[in-house]
This record gives C-alpha cells, structure tokens and sequence, in this order.
C-alpha cells in the first residue's frame, strides 16, 4: 500500500487549489487523484469567460481559469494521478482507486474531497410523456459541443435558468441552434444576473417565470414539449398549456454534491447543502478528512471554490502537522430568511471566522445579523440579496471570544 | 431465407423459447420489429419471481408458475443472471382485507405452493421493520424472489444464439402469407423470411400477428404499469418484496429491492390504446407515491431517479393463451403472458416444445449444445487482488466510464460485443447499467457514444439512443 501525506480526491478547481496551499503551507507529499486525463473538472468545458475576476484579477475562460492551477500543480511537482477513478474510501483515510494499470491502494494521513457536483437529471425531476433521445442536461450538452465538437440540437427549449442553462443558451445560439424558451419553475432566476443578461436578453431568448415543462412528446427524437405556468404549489395550471416544437430539451435543474464516497466513509451530510457538515476549516466529522467546493456545497463562482479550497488545503496541511483541532464546539445556525450557513460548526480557537450562507429567496434591501444569544456579532447590510449569489460574513475574533454554544444568522428586510 | 421455426417476438418469452429450441437441430431465428431485444413489457415489468399464490387453480397461469419458479432460478443460474430469492409479502389492512390473505392462502395451497405462512402485521414488522403499522395481516412467501427482466432475456437471447439461433432486428412483420411448407414473413422493410413453424411470442402485437397468420380468435388488451425507480441508496428501505391484497386490477402496486440493488415502486394498470402509450404520467406518478407509502411510509420519493412505463398484454378471459392454433396449421400462439409471464418464462418455453411435439415436431437434441453464458457481472464481483491482475492483462477494465454505477470500458466493450449485440445508447445500458445510476448517463453518455460508434464502425453522429430516428446528435458544430 502506498502512503502519503495528503490525498486530494478530484483534480478540478477545488482539488488543485487545495493541493497548492496545502503544499504552501509546509505538506509537500500530496497526491491528486483525477478521473479525466487532464485536471481542471468542468472548468475544461466552460469555454465562456468570466472566471477569475475576483481570485486572479483578471477575466479568463474556464479552461484557461484551469490552466492557472495546473500550472501551480506542475510547478510545485505536486504527484497527480490522472485517468484514475477512486472507487472508495474508508474512515481510516485508505482510498482504493483504479486505472489502466490496475487497483491502486492509498493510505494517507489527511483527505480532501474535491469530487465536484452532478447535475439533477431528468428521471430526478419527474416530468412526464415519452422517454425519446435528445433531452440532455445542460452540463451534457455543454460537453459534448466544447470537448467533443459535436451539436446536439437545432430547436432548443431549456427547463431551468441556473448558470449552466443561461451559458448554454447563448452557446446554442451562437452555433445556429434556435433556442425557444428558457423555463423557470420558481418565480425567479437561480442564475446570476450577468449571465441572465449576456446570455437571455442580448440573444432576444424569452425566460418564462414560474413555468415548467410538463410533458414530453415524442417516440425517437424529441418532437416537442408542452409548458405549463405552475401554481404555488409548483403543479402545471392546466389551461396555461401550450406546445413548443423542438428537437432538444436541455435541463438545467440544480446541482447535486457528489457524495458518494462521502457517505461511503461513513461521513455525516447536511441535507440542506447536500455536503458534508464541517467545520471553519473545512473538516468533516472524521479527524483529517476535508471537503472543498462543489461537492461542500454548490458555488456560483469558481473564484469562491478556489478560495475554499485554500481553507480546506491549509486545514489538512496543519492537520497533517499536528495542530489541535480540538476545542469547544459552536454550532451555526439558520435564522430568518437564511436558507444554511457553513461551516455547520465552529471550533473555538482566538481567530475570527468567515460564514458563508444563502437566503431562502430573493429580498430587496435587507440587514444581516449574526448572534450568539442576545450578543450582536456582526451586522451587515446588503442592497439586494438572492438565493443564487453567496454571502459572505466575517465574525472578527473578538467577536467570536463571546460566541457560546450557537450562533444564528438571521436577516430582516430594511 | 428459410428456417423450421420463426419466432416473432424477442421478449422474454420469444428468448426462452429461442433458447428452449437452441437445444435441438433446427433452424430457428428471431425476429424482433425494434432494434433491440427486451423493448416491451420485458424491460418494464416488476421483475418478481412470484410466489404462486394468485392464479386462480387449474388454470395455465398456475401451473406456469409453479412449476416455473425453480425452473427460472436454475436458468438464471446457467445464464449468469443475478438473482436473488428475497421472500414476498402480501400485505392486508384491516379486517376486510384480512379475509382475501386467507383466499390466497387456500388458493397457493390449491396450486402446490407449500411454504407460505400467515403472520400478523407485527411479526411482519419484526422482519421488515419499515413496514406500515397499519398492515395487521401478511402471507408470507419465502419462495419469491428478484430479477432484472431485461438481463435475463438478453441473457436467453444471447444464449441461443450462442447456440445457432438467429435474431433479425428492426423486423416489422407487417403480412404473414401461408403456402403449403409453411409461412411467409414479411417485414415493413419488405425484407422475407419463410419456415415450416410459426411461434407467436410478439407480446402486446400477438392478436395482429395472430390475425395476419389467418387465426384471430383473441384480442389484446394493453394495459400500461408505471413505476418510479429509487437511488440504490434507498434499496435497503425493505428487503421483502411488499405487496398489497390483489384487486381486480392486479397485484397492485408493489414496494420492493430490484435484484440490481435500487428499490422500485409500481406499478399502476390502465387500459391504453396500444403498446405505445408507455407515457409517464401525473396521474400515475401519484398514484404510485400515495400507494406505495401506504405499505411503507418513510419511502423518501425525493430520491426518485426515473419513471417508466410498460404496457402488458392481457386477455379478457384473464389466462395465458399457449396453444398450437386451431385454425392455422404450424402456429403457435404464446399471448396474452401479463403477469406472472416473468417467473413463469421456462415453464412456458419447456410447455411451447411439448405442443410443437404434438404438431409433429421433431426435436432431436444438439450434442454440443452450451447451456451456460459468460458471466458478464464477473469483473464487478471480483476482489481487489483479483481486479488487479485482471486489469493488468485487460487494462480497458480500469477505466471507469460509468461513475456511479462503477462500469468499466472494458465491461462496456465486452457487452458490446457479447451476442445479441449492443447498437445503441440504451441497449449499453440494458446490459452494463452504464448510464442507469443516479445521474442518469449525464457524465457517461458522451463515452459510452464514442464506444458504440468504435465498436460498430459508425460516427459518433449516426449512433442512436434507441435505434430508428432515436440519434444523440444533429451533426458537428
């Protein structure tokens, strides 16, 4: 059995960013497992720009967002295990992995998940009609076009209007497809307000609110799909029917955290982010097991993964040199208009604590408040606040010296 | 071309007859109208191996099913389909109900089924716990078990032709003429094919290919069964097959453990048009939620990660129909096989030889006839050693294509290539289960495509989901 320090499960953003600061942080035995034969995950598909503008300054596509951190990787003669699956891994921190030259067994000292996320599939959201070829989900699509140069479609309706769905509508379009509607089952966009522009409005794409497609029609290719307006209780309003003719259904309906090898391990998940529950550092319930970006939770922008990353490196490389982890243990919690805060839990120790959260749905002005009995934290105000951008608050340290037991975020609209 | 028999159908009935006749020197060959085999009701079904306790005495469903129990498991065991015997429960609640576990009882008694057992609901929740504390009185019948119907026909398929057996796909009979040595096939493609017998296995078709031979004594009635297949995270909720008392609808819906590990829920009965309206619809998918949960309640329907449809043929008069026809020389008609067609395939296969002895027949054994199917599950149940040395020599067996199901490029290509042959998207699938996981071929189909486009020296363009106009792609970009 091989050993190491520091073993990274998945080569994409997060396993990348991860691996440079755990390495900068004085562990220089880290191994990176990818399945792909190249790192960068999905950012190898994402041939759009606009990554980077807040981590690196600048504004890259994805695969050149990518290549930065290969770069660093390469740099740093960091071990990188490509076109190597890891099948499992125990809550001992042994991964048993395959490729090509067979089944590989890794015992490391600390893991970081980085696996990423999949993406809710058509069988997951229950539409109805026929099962003919040409539904894909947005990310499929996205492959198959930008990696493999192949179009899956000429007449185009969307179910969805998460990023990868505005994306690949204006990616459509700019490859002669028609693309019909964008559907929104929710009374409002998941997606980011840039893309809603660049992507929908300068391509004259119509989203529908509160819409979803109902049915699916056709026995071998697509034929067509009927929309429906939905009612609160997101059931399709009989009389709002309408049928759009198209050969294509792309979907994009949310991401979902792969945690398969997660729960293999025995690892406690959070049934709000779909994530494992950590703590500031970014570690799971088993002592020296991280996780990082996606498969954590799902972020909107690759530059908030990557910052997340570096946490989680850096917390398996001070784990990996002894630093205690131990301490009293407070718990975060959701209050009003919060949908989840992470890190579930926070070690008390002398530093302050950055909490990243979302909002259960969209709010004008409104007004932050972190507590931990009746003592204000923090404050924050916000213009606007949406369930597709994160938020970020930051308790100082001697702030977080009076924190006891839990603290709770909350918001008002102001 | 002329063979002595025409099967017309590639179900599991038409693939166990195929491989029921692989046995003797004769010519026989499938035809099957899709691209594939196991498209109707054989890849949309329960996959249960009942018991036996519900057809009514006397009649061909109950002796199929008796006898066919340790027949399919002995074949499924040659054929190396995964199996499992998991036990049934048929679930009463309440008093009114509690009388018809007892019919039941008497009934499977009447038909030979020895070990079954009336218990009460709390002895029923002593061995499944997520049983409802509603459910006050069960038979219990240890002897059912599951299958994946779609495994074990591609499997009897396979197998004969293995065994000298051909399958013509993409073979819609659309007239079948008689002449004095025998019947004339055709197909919508205007393709021919002549033989001496004709075995009418063509499933919710079987009136209309009946008809077309000159025998139209019975009709079909389509009646389609949707179901919701749940995350294999969830395959452990009950490890029963759970029932409720039947009603004149059927079985009703069942919550149970697939054989491959997911849980399945299902199916509704509504009486359709023809076997193409294997639709999902809202309808059924709450019926099926509100049933379901009535037998176990804590089923998480959020973890649902597909539906489907299949429509089963039945007959008014509610039996199966095997028999050598009346009124057509050299027909055989094999209809009307709604449930328990499944457990009951072998028996009907082995009961199909008997009449084509009766019609005169002759049925001389091959001597080198192979029973047995290569084990295309093997690599999956090997040890980590085992898999080790096995991708040293096979190193295609250690890329994982498929990620949450685990398959490998080297399973993919082996399935491919195994007789009857993989063509398109979903028939991979049927055989591998690459693409049948939780993210529904989201992450696979883009390599499962350019396998089946290498393997089958076609472009990356031309390969289809389904066969027919089913193509993945419009062209390059």
């Amino acid at each position: 059995m091989l050993k190491c320090d520091i073993a990274i499960i998945g080569g994409g953003p997060a396993g990348m960013a991860a691996a440079c600061a755990a390495y900068d942080a004085g562990v220089k035995d880290v191994i990176i497992f990818d399945r792909e034969d190249e790192m960068g995950g999905i950012l190898r598909q994402c041939i759009h720009n606009g990554f980077g503008l807040h981590k690196l300054g600048k504004e890259l596509t994805g695969p050149e967002y990518a290549a930065v951190y290969a770069d660093m990787v390469k740099e740093r003669g960091i071990k990188v295990y490509t076109n190597t699956t890891v099948l499992k891994l125990s809550n001992d921190k042994v991964i048993t992995a395959t490729n090509t030259e067979g089944i590989l067994k890794v015992k490391a000292i600390s893991v970081i998940l980085a696996m990423g996320c999949r993406e809710r599939s058509r069988g997951a959201l229950n539409i109805c009609g026929t099962r003919p070829a040409g539904i894909y989900s947005a990310g499929t699509a996205q492959k198959l076009i930008n990696c493999e140069g192949y179009m899956v479609g000429k007449k185009v309706v969307i179910l969805g209007s998460g990023d990868i769905g505005l994306i690949m509508a204006r990616r459509m379009s700019l490859e002669g497809a028609k693309v019909e509607a964008v559907c929104e089952i929710m009374s409002y966009s998941g997606g980011l307000t840039r893309n809603i522009v660049q992507c929908l409005e300068d391509y004259n794409i119509p989203l529908y609110l509160s819409t979803t497609v109902a049915e699916i029609h056709g026995r071998e290719r697509l034929e067509g799909v009927t929309i429906a307006e939905v009612d609160a209780n997101r059931q399709p309003i009989e009389s709002t029917k309408r049928y759009i003719p198209c050969d294509t259904l792309l979907l994009s309906c949310g991401l979902i955290p792969e945690n398969e090898l997660t729960t293999g391990a025995g690892i406690e998940i959070d049934h709000i982010t779909s994530g494992a529950v950590v703590d500031q550092n970014r570690q799971t319930e088993i002592e020296g097991v991280f996780a990082c970006g996606n498969v954590l939770q799902v972020h909107d922008l690759v530059d908030y993964v990557s910052d997340e990353a570096e946490i989680a490196g850096k917390g398996a490389a001070e784990y990996v040199m002894g630093k205690s982890t131990k301490g009293e243990v407070i718990i975060t919690k959701s209050g009003n208009g919060v949908r989840y805060v992470l890190p579930q839990r926070i070690v008390k120790n002398d530093e302050g604590v950055s909490l990243f959260l979302r909002v259960t749905k969209p709010f004008g002005k409104v007004k932050f408040t972190v507590k931990s009995g009746n003592e204000v934290l923090v404050t924050a105000i916000r213009i606007k606040a949406a369930p597709g951008e994160m938020e970020k608050l930051t308790v100082k340290a001697d702030k977080m010296a009076i924190a006891k037991n839990e603290i709770t975020v909350e918001l008002e609209e102001v | 071309m002329n063979y002595d028999i025409i099967i017309a159908g590639g179900g599991v009935i038409g693939g166990m007859v195929a491989r029921e006749l692989s046995k003797y020197k004769l010519s026989v060959c499938v035809l099957e109208k899709q691209s594939d085999v196991a498209i109707g009701a054989s890849k949309a079904n329960s996959g249960i191996i009942h018991g036996g306790y519900d057809p009514e005495p006397n009649t061909l469903k109950a002796k199929m099913n008796s006898r066919g129990v340790d027949l399919l498991y002995k074949v499924a065991k040659e054929l190396n389909v995964p199996f499992k015997q998991n036990g049934s429960m048929i679930c009463a609640f309440g008093k009114e109900e509690e009388a018809e576990v007892f019919n039941l009882f008497e009934r499977g008694r009447e038909n030979g089924i020895e070990e079954m057992r009336i218990i009460t609901g709390d002895e029923a929740r002593e061995i499944e716990p997520a049983l409802s504390e509603d459910v006050s009185l069960v038979l219990y019948v240890p002897t059912a078990g599951i299958i994946c119907p779609y495994k074990l026909t591609i499997a009897a398929i396979g197998n004969a032709m293995d065994n000298g057996v051909e399958l013509i796909r993409n073979f819609e009979i659309c007239d079948i003429g008689k002449t004095d040595s025998g019947f004339v096939v055709k197909s919508t493609n205007g393709e021919e094919v002549t033989a001496k017998y004709l075995i009418n296995c063509a499933g919710c078709s079987s009136d209309k290919v009946a008809k077309m031979a000159g025998d139209g004594e019975f009709e079909i009635i389509p009646r389609a069964g949707e179901y919701l297949l749940l995350d294999k995270a969830e395959g452990s909720t009950v490890s029963h097959t759970i029932f409720q008392v039947p009603s004149a609808n059927g079985k009703g819906i069942l919550v149970t453990p697939t054989a491959d590990g997911n849980l399945l829920t299902g199916p509704t009965a509504a009486v359709v048009e023809s076997a193409d309206n294997n639709e999902i619809t809202p309808e059924g998918i709450r019926t099926v939620i509100n049933l379901a949960k009535r037998s176990v309640p804590e089923i998480q329907f959020s973890k649902v990660i597909t539906s489907f449809a299949g429509v089963r043929s039945s007959e008014k008069d509610g039996d199966f129909i095997i028999e050598a026809s009346k009124k057509v020389e050299g027909l055989v008609n094999v209809a009307a096989i709604d449930s328990p067609g499944l457990t009951s395939c072998v028996a009907i296969a082995e009961y199909v030889t008997v009449i084509l002895k009766g019609i005169g027949v002759t049925l001389t054994q091959k001597e080198n006839w192979n029973g047995h199917r290569a084990d295309m599950e093997a690599f999956n149940h090997m040890s980590d050693e085992k898999k080790d040395e096995f991708i040293k020599q096979n190193p295609a067996y250690g890329k994982i294509v498929c990620r949450c199901e685990g398959i490998t490029e080297g399973e993919i290509r082996a399935a491919v290539r195994q007789n009857p042959k993989a063509l398109d998207m979903d028939a991979v699938k049927r055989r591998t289960r690459s693409g049948m996981g939780r993210c529904q071929g989201g992450f696979c189909s883009p390599y499962v495509m350019r396998i089946i486009a290498e393997e089958n020296g076609i472009k990356m363009e031309d390969v289809t989901k389904k066969g027919g106009a089913s193509k993945m792609l419009v062209g390059r970009i």
